[in-house]
């Protein structure tokens, strides 16, 4: 028990003096999640629009198999990533192996299903009379999709931040894509993986408490928003 | 009215797509993978400060096993090799894949175990002693363990070759029983693993003196030429892997190999460990096997790509 006491002693001293290291660390990984998720946002909810307003052929099987690859393995993602950016692989050219944009790369991909899954669970929680009313008002396309999205606003939020938590949470991607280099790729869930691979569990405990705020914080501001 | 909505998509889609691009990595960084030896003891990151600080550029830095940091260099995804398997390392360079090898410093592996050694190897050779381990330890798993690397690395290398030198094959032993743990993690977690189960390994001795202060597990076969541990830098070569930055990649080998570079390495840990943890190349080129032209000089392959 003394080692996890001293451990915690430690570990809340280098959050509160802002242990440089603890800092850029931890700044970094918010930096990456932040984009990939921003990234993510930008590509995903318009589709789960897309299915989820459209009819055709096979869209049940489609969100299954979406579905499925919420629990897409870290480790599978980053190995195709990696297979993608390695310079002998088809995007080689960009040189992207290794540094922090082929960690959001990595991690868009990643969170990609589960926002696409759940905007279109957000968007089918909207009643189909906004839908119908909306269009009978002379509404384009575009200003339903809006009309909607504003609806179903908080439950498209927390798919944002879902992703955002698996996103910051992850090590698979960030490991085998961005390599851990110190200054450059590494991030809070590689860090702690390598300093108690390296015996400095106190630091690796500073960084997995600041890790749980982060969670705890965005759980809390998701319980806010889905309560109101 | 839908294929606008389409349209839309796909710009914002590409405009993710080139976001992401515009960061295209600067290449101006000297990318290394690394054995987690050099890493994991510190001596890496210390070298690249005074590297860093001196010709003002930056490194990046991958540890791995000499398994994964060969893979790496295959697919042109890294500019320098620092590794540690001579068989490996003549192959790559062989294959063309990288240019020339230079041995930059060496230390010994060592056998460690627990205080009590309930295997009773103290004193003998290397080989001796796994053969004695492998018994004992097919008759009392609980109380005689052997922990291996099981990443694929110089020191896995170095383990293998040790037990076909005691006249085993290795792929037996490595099913050979619950006395056999196959680790599959780097150096330091091995060594930590080796400890928690009162067990032997193979190690570096850079890497546990450094871990020294965590561990209760004591050296019991230390020196010898089978135990020999040389460190070599390669640069990929960008004939055949276009775009590595090969120019950086001498200059930091050439660093390695200079007066000053040397002399980081043989002073480095000193004060931490009262000895050093490697000790360099320069000077020692016949003790290590190293042929004058491998030896601690510097570099002259040309960067030309093809």
């Amino acid at each position: 028990m003394d080692e996890i006491s001293a451990g915690f002693i430690r570990a809340i001293q280098l959050i509160v003096t802002l242990d440089p290291q603890v800092v850029e660390i931890t700044a970094r990984s918010l930096s990456i999640s932040l984009t990939s998720v921003f990234i993510a946002s930008l590509i995903d909810i318009p589709i789960g629009g897309i299915i989820q307003f459209h009819n055709f052929r096979g869209k049940r099987a489609l969100i299954n198999l979406i579905q499925t690859f919420y629990s897409l393995p870290t480790v599978t993602v980053g190995l195709l990533v990696f297979l993608l950016l390695s310079r002998s692989g088809p995007l080689g050219s960009l040189g992207l192996l290794f540094s922090p944009e082929g960690m959001i790369i990595g991690q868009t991909i990643l969170i990609t299903p589960i926002m696409i899954g759940l905007t279109i669970s957000a968007l089918g929680g909207v009643s189909v009379q906004i839908k119908e009313t909306a269009m009978s008002l002379g509404a384009t396309d575009l200003q339903v999709i809006f009309t909607i999205l504003k609806e179903a606003k908080a439950a498209v939020i927390a798919a944002i931040l879902l992703g955002f938590g698996r996103a910051l949470s992850e090590v698979g991607v960030a490991m085998m894509i961005g390599g851990n280099i110190r200054g450059y790729t590494r991030v809070l869930t590689t860090a702690i993986s390598l300093e108690t691979s390296m015996g400095d569990l106190e630091l690796s405990m500073a960084l997995g408490i600041i890790l749980i705020s982060i969670s705890l914080a965005v759980n809390l501001l998701l319980n806010r928003i889905q309560g109101r | 009215m839908e294929g606008k909505v389409l349209k839309i998509s796909m710009l914002l889609l590409a405009l993710a797509v080139l976001c992401t691009a515009v960061g295209v990595a600067d290449n101006s960084r000297l990318k290394i993978a690394t054995t987690t030896s050099l890493y994991d003891t510190g001596l890496l990151d210390f070298l690249q400060g005074k590297y860093e600080d001196k010709y003002n550029a930056s490194v990046s830095i991958v540890s791995g096993g000499t398994g994964i940091a060969i893979q790496y260099g295959q697919r042109g995804d890294v500019d320098l090799l620092m590794i540690h398997d001579k068989a490996r390392e003549l192959k790559f360079v062989q294959d063309g894949d990288g240019l020339q090898r230079r041995c930059i410093a060496y230390n010994y592996f060592v056998i460690v175990g627990p205080k009590n050694d309930p295997a009773g190897i103290k004193g003998m050779n290397a080989t001796q002693a796994l053969k004695i381990i492998m018994e004992k330890g097919k008759a009392d798993p609980n109380n005689v363990k052997f922990v291996s690397r099981g990443d694929n690395s110089g020191t896995q290398a170095r383990e293998q070759l040790l037990w076909k030198n005691a006249g085993y094959n290795y792929s037996k032993i490595n099913n050979s029983g619950p006395w056999y743990i196959d680790a599959g993690s780097g150096m330091g977690a091995t060594l930590l693993m080796t400890n928690e189960k009162s067990a032997y390994t193979l190690s570096d001795t850079g890497t546990y003196m450094a871990y020294r202060g965590n561990l209760s597990l004591v050296p019991l076969i230390e020196g010898g030429n089978d135990l020999l541990n040389v460190y070599v830098a390669i640069a990929i070569n960008p004939k055949k892997h276009p775009g590595v930055n090969c120019e950086a990649a001498n200059q930091f080998i050439n660093y390695l190999v200079s007066a000053e570079g040397q002399k980081l390495i043989a002073d480095y840990g000193k004060d931490k460990y009262g000895q050093p943890l490697f000790f360099p190349a320069a000077g020692n080129c016949d003790k290590i096997g190293c042929s004058s032209a491998e030896c601690a000089v510097p570099t002259n392959a040309s960067c030309a790509a093809a």
